[in-house]
């Protein structure tokens, strides 16, 4: 018989805010965080707005001893750290990471009970660092403009005493998308398995799913999971514009009104910066310690959509819900309320509404849509674990938070805007698409 | 009660070649395949060596199915290659043609690598994009440059979760699908879940494994940077000498690895013949500094202690026979100075006084460290000593270092088929960063 799991801790970082308290506050509001781009001069990109993470430093939320660390943060390690430190706190976890001294005693779990899934994106080299490196190993100038020459592999490679040298000597360390996880599991000290799933907008909830088995195989008794990312820097927004991701923006300020999932005007999301981490346990466990439980993982589900950068085709993110509800032992009727990623991006809008009215027949139109892509913007891989998040905090109020949405959405989706509400409701589904493919449900469901 | 798993296909690229028989020909006579860097002038870099796959071309794998992924990066090429050559010694196609598989049950977990960065527009638009004067980045500048430089398709193919997408639409898989990257244990790791999907009934084949090439620009300058490669310069064939005292760094290969996983109910439903059966599966993590291995070994040891426990074996107890329930151990040796004593002294806590009898070798003295790829290759070779009998030596290994003193196979692969062949190998695959994998695979009896 496997194990049970639970959802006892949420984390959260984003452009509302950090912790669950933040986001879930501006989402029953219906406010936006997406505004213009700070973290760069974006006036050169086609996409300037963002929702960007104010003020935010993992500082803040890693032991005193562990400070230094942070230098060789990418900006995804941080958002991660982040939401990790907010989801122990959520939990009421007594970790490595909570008590000043690192040390074992008064542990809520031993260190090789403890699992970390946490989703990542491709991070990108930061731009700053590498452009002076390089500038350090330019050839000879040929015709003279003033500028230097081109760049010179002899001497990036040390001819001359420039190049690589500058650039730090753990500078990969600083983008291995592992380093998400790795970090998380030495700050709370996890010792038991650890994944770094990087599958674009489906990491984390693969990764949740991923977590889930795990506890359920006894592997460990307690998972970070989730996802953490920002494309927030030059090669990030370029990569999204490039492959069709991003609205155009203009001269607009405000950037909720661009995203408008499942409009025939949608033209492309805004990218948001973000994680969101949860903490999953053992149900026994969990109540053993007598942890608040948010709601149970009842099911998971994943499948791969015919190749397409717009995630086309809608037969493998059927097959991920179907997989999900089958695991979970229910029909389609028994869902409450859905939160896909809403991505506003056309293909994988299409797909995604393609996948849901297979699913769900005709019923689709009633069962509310939560989306709120328009309040944080596009996490990426960060998307998934704050979807998760945000459902389970739905089952915990039983309430809807309100839908921003400036457009008309396909009229078998309810979508639309609108206020917050109260519902009833027992099981959520939580499913996504991503570039490249990969499709990923979890059905949540609540324990009250 | 979990389903049995079963290995029905296997299908590589190496720096040793791109065939299943003719690379194990090669590693059992002990061939290395280090040399100069030729796929772009690393002349001037500390490391200028590598294991470096060559002669390859898709079509030779492909046929005319080539040119729909002409455009993918070169570790997804070899990801194709290795998923077909898999494919084909499954026997799966024939199943698949007569409708009998179902795609929805037909998944996939790869631990590919990230693709190759453009580099030379990256440099090109890096240096449009720098105000020397001021000595910072124009970002406007920047974007400029990059709009007119970037290919929006060689961009998006960096992606690492691309090789999925095009294994996908050469064989039609339509289940779940995941790529991790938790640096050189990806591959393992992903072979490892794939292997539980199975088991908790997720489905019913899986392609697992990975596909990686760092021997670019950046890659090289990044482990350069880290001091974690070979800087043997003069000699570079005799580099890779892991578990040597007089060894220096890993030496950078690239490929891939794949195999066929399948529910033994499945495998068995269509008449296949397994290759081997996949046993155990330990994970963990060291939690204790991004540049340090946990010292003691306790990591690296779990993750073989838990492989052994799902595979029902005690380490430090013989079998009948009287040799060590574990016939061969892949390791993971790098080379490095860290990794290879510390790996020791994993073994020696799992094993205990046993140790010493379990041979423990490392390929990449031959094939050079094949990062995200490494594992599922690796994975591979133990399979084949199963099939063999014959296990493969460790490579340039000249001067034992009283660090690493266990049986490491030095410099002569072993016919273990006088002793009774070899039923059971671990895995070993520990990545940068504290994740360890684990893989047990044994002979399979009906």
């Amino acid at each position: 018989m496997a194990r049970r799991v639970v959802i006892t801790g949420l984390g959260s970082v984003c452009a509302l805010g950090v912790g669950m308290d933040a986001l879930w506050a501006g989402l029953v509001e219906g406010r936006t965080g997406l505004g213009p781009l700070r973290a760069l001069d974006a006036s050169g990109f086609r996409s300037k707005l963002a929702g960007e993470v104010a003020g935010f430093s993992a500082k803040d939320y890693v032991p005193k001893h562990y400070r230094k660390a942070v230098k060789v943060m990418a900006r995804d390690i941080e958002l991660a750290v982040g939401a990790a430190r907010k989801a122990v706190e959520d939990a009421g976890l007594v970790t490595r990471g909570t008590s000043e001294d690192g040390a074992d005693a008064g542990l809520t779990y031993r260190p090789e009970r403890m699992g970390c899934h946490i989703g990542a994106g491709l991070i990108a080299a930061e731009t700053e660092e590498m452009s002076a490196a390089m500038a350090t190993a330019r050839g000879e100038e040929v015709g003279g403009g003033g500028g230097g020459g081109a760049f010179s592999l002899r001497k990036w490679g040390g001819e001359g005493g420039g190049g690589m040298e500058a650039l730090t000597p753990l500078w990969l360390l600083k983008y291995l998308p592992n380093m998400l996880a790795c970090h998380v599991t030495i700050i709370h000290g996890c010792e038991g398995p650890s994944n770094t799933i990087t599958c674009a907008e489906s990491s984390g909830l693969l990764s949740i799913g991923e977590s889930s088995r795990v506890i359920e195989r006894g592997a460990a008794d307690l998972c970070f999971s989730g996802g953490a990312e920002s494309k927030l820097n030059c090669m990030g927004v370029l990569r999204m514009d490039l492959a069709g991701r991003l609205a155009a923006t203009g001269e607009a300020t405000d950037g909720s009104p661009f995203v408008k999932p499942y409009d025939p005007g949608a033209a492309g999301g805004i990218l948001g910066e973000g994680g969101g981490i949860l903490i999953l346990e053992a149900e026994e466990t969990a109540r053993a310690r007598g942890a608040k439980v948010y709601a149970e993982v009842a099911g998971f589900g994943g499948g791969q959509s015919l190749a397409g950068y717009e995630g086309a085709g809608d037969e493998g993110y059927r097959n991920a819900i179907l997989n999900a509800l089958d695991d979970a032992g229910i029909g389609p009727e028994k869902i409450d309320a859905i939160v896909p990623l809403a991505a506003s991006i056309p293909g994988l809008d299409a797909a995604e509404a393609g996948a849901l009215r297979a699913a769900f027949g005709d019923r689709l139109s009633s069962v509310p849509i939560v989306h709120f892509g328009a309040n944080i913007g596009n996490c990426t891989a960060g998307a998934g674990g704050l979807q998760a998040a945000v459902a389970a905090r739905c089952i915990a109020e039983q309430k809807v938070p309100a839908r921003v949405h400036s457009g008309s959405p396909d009229k078998a989706l309810d979508a639309a805007a609108a206020p917050a509400r109260s519902a009833k409701l027992t099981y959520v589904l939580v499913c996504t698409g991503a570039l490249g493919g990969q499709n990923a449900a979890v059905v949540l469901k609540s324990v009250a | 009660m979990s389903a049995r798993v079963v290995i029905t296909g296997m299908g590589w690229v190496t720096p040793l070649g791109c065939d299943l028989e003719s690379v194990w020909a090669k590693l059992l006579r002990g061939q290395s395949a280090v040399g100069r860097v030729s796929r772009f002038d690393a002349s001037t870099f500390k490391t200028n060596f590598a294991a470096e796959v060559k002669g390859f071309r898709l079509e030779d794998h492909l046929g005319e199915k080539a040119a729909a992924h002409a455009h993918a990066g070169l570790n997804t090429q070899f990801a194709l290659a290795a998923a077909m050559q898999a494919w084909k010694q499954s026997g799966l196609g024939a199943h698949a043609r007569s409708g009998k598989l179902v795609s929805r049950r037909f998944g996939m977990y790869l631990g590919a690598g990230e693709g190759q960065l453009d580099f030379d527009n990256f440099a090109s638009t890096n240096l449009a994009g720098w105000d020397g004067a001021a000595r910072k980045v124009d970002a406007r500048r920047w974007a400029e440059a990059a709009y007119r430089n970037m290919d929006a398709v060689r961009e998006v193919e960096q992606e690492p979760n691309m090789c999925l997408s095009h294994v996908a639409e050469l064989l039609g898989c339509r289940g779940p699908a995941s790529n991790c990257m938790t640096a050189c244990a990806a591959s393992t790791q992903a072979v490892g879940e794939a292997f539980e999907l199975l088991r908790h009934g997720d489905a019913d084949v899986m392609i697992a494994g990975g596909a990686h090439t760092m021997i670019h620009p950046l890659g090289m300058t990044g482990f350069i940077r880290l001091t974690a490669m070979s800087r043997r310069v003069d000699d570079p064939e005799h580099a890779a000498r892991p578990f040597d005292q007089t060894r220096d760094g890993f030496v950078m290969g690239e490929g891939a690895g794949m195999v066929v996983l399948e529910t033994l109910e499945h495998a068995m439903s269509r008449g296949a013949t397994p290759l081997c059966e996949v046993v155990g599966f330990g994970s963990t993590a060291d939690a204790f500094r991004i540049t340090d291995i946990q010292p003691d070994g306790k990591g690296g040891g779990g993750a073989m202690m838990d492989a052994c426990r799902q595979a029902g074996i005690s380490p430090r107890e013989p079998g009948a026979d009287g040799r060590p329930r574990v016939h061969y151990i892949s390791a993971h040796g790098t080379g490095t100075k860290e990794n290879d004593s510390i790996e020791t002294k994993a073994v020696k806590l799992v094993f205990g006084p046993l140790a010493p009898k379990v041979p423990f070798s490392s390929v990449k003295s031959m094939l050079g460290h094949l990062i995200q790829a490494a594992g599922a290759v690796e994975l591979i070779t133990c399979v084949q000593a199963i099939r063999t009998g014959w296990i493969p030596a460790t490579i340039n290994l000249k001067t034992p270092d009283p660090a690493c003193d266990l049986d490491h196979v030095p410099n002569q692969a072993r016919d273990l088929n006088p002793a009774g062949g070899v039923d059971l190998c671990l895995s070993n695959s520990f990545g940068f960063g504290g994740q360890n994998d684990t893989i047990a695979v044994k002979r399979f009896v009906a």
